[in-house]
């Protein structure tokens, strides 16, 4: 690396593509089309404030609260709307419900659409070619990549994301929960039970 | 594909990168159906040769179909932004380490 290179003091010469997304910053900002405050605020909500934790205390939400549970699958937008969550795209969020019957799973085929406000950045895997193409193909092997197995009786439902529409998963509620608050279950939601590809911790894992 | 836990940006430029993206949207430079549409196809060209690993290969895809979204709604020129690029190349070698690094406020490409 340079910076470590006595005969070579300048700064760390950034990779081709950043010096690329620095040069179209410039010639946005000197048609005033960014605000580099605005880019600013937007990474740090997506790095610090909105996450898989929003999406958890939603769920945990709807296994303590049946009415809340109703609500947020006949017409999630609404709902997570006034709880602050709102699509900066104008999405419509869509939340489907886990039963002993059906297991969700959720991919965008096209390209990387994602519950944002829910779930935050998508991790790479799902924004891979084989997740992409492999979810619908073999969903049930892509679970058992992931270390989900499911009884044989369960069929499994994958759902494509939109530019309009995305999905959340409201996995089942683990068994032996039965005397944790909200808070206490949120910590046993994983991202990957909202995506579909993972199923919540169990309690005493935690 | 594992699930271990990932950097929510893996690169600061693919924060830099979506940033500006969420921005122009918001500010209504063109719709988010818009920019799926375009993104998938680059997305899909990309993945012709090898598969994507959804790491910096998506964000690369990310930053063509920006630039050419760019080019056909705001007027940007390829020859534009090759010229910052080199711009900015010239201002990270000339600056000594630990400097914060700015264009020169005259250079070359500046309109």
């Amino acid at each position: 690396m340079p910076h470590d290179d006595p005969d070579h003091p300048h700064s760390v010469l950034p990779p081709e593509p950043a010096l690329r997304v620095k040069a179209l910053e410039t010639v946005l900002a000197r048609r005033g089309l960014v605000d580099p405050a605005a880019l600013d605020e937007i990474i740090d909500t997506y790095q610090n404030r909105i996450g898989p934790q929003i999406g958890a205390s939603v769920v945990a939400r709807a296994w303590c609260e049946p009415d809340f549970k109703a609500a947020l699958l006949a017409d999630a937008t609404p709902v997570l709307a006034e709880m602050g969550h709102y699509g900066r795209q104008g999405e419509h969020v869509v939340v489907v419900e886990n039963t002993p019957d059906r297991h969700n799973m959720v991919v965008c085929t096209l390209c990387s659409c994602y519950p944002w406000p829910l779930l935050g950045i998508p991790p790479g895997w799902y924004k891979s070619d084989a997740y992409r193409a492999r979810a619908v193909r073999e969903p049930r092997r892509v679970l058992a990549d992931f270390g989900v197995a499911l009884p044989k009786g369960t069929s499994i439902r994958v759902w494509d994301s939109t530019a309009e529409v995305r999905y959340l998963v409201l996995p089942m509620r683990p068994p032996g929960s039965d005397g944790l608050d909200a808070g206490a279950l949120a910590a046993l939601v994983t991202r990957d039970s909202m995506i579909g590809t993972g199923l919540p911790s169990a309690p005493e894992a935690t | 594909m594992t699930s271990a836990p990932d950097p929510v940006f893996e690169q600061p430029w693919h924060a830099q990168v979506f940033a500006m993206t969420v921005h122009l949207n918001e500010t209504g430079l063109f719709t988010w159906p818009e920019w799926t549409v375009r993104f998938s196809a680059v997305l899909q060209r990309h993945g012709l040769a090898r598969d994507l690993d959804g790491g910096d290969d998506y964000f690369l895809a990310w930053l063509d179909t920006l630039e050419s979204l760019l080019s056909d709604t705001a007027g940007t020129e390829p020859g534009e932004i090759d010229a910052l690029r080199d711009a900015w190349r010239r201002a990270y070698l000339d600056t000594p380490h630990g400097t914060p690094v700015r264009l020169p406020q005259r250079d070359p490409s500046g309109p």
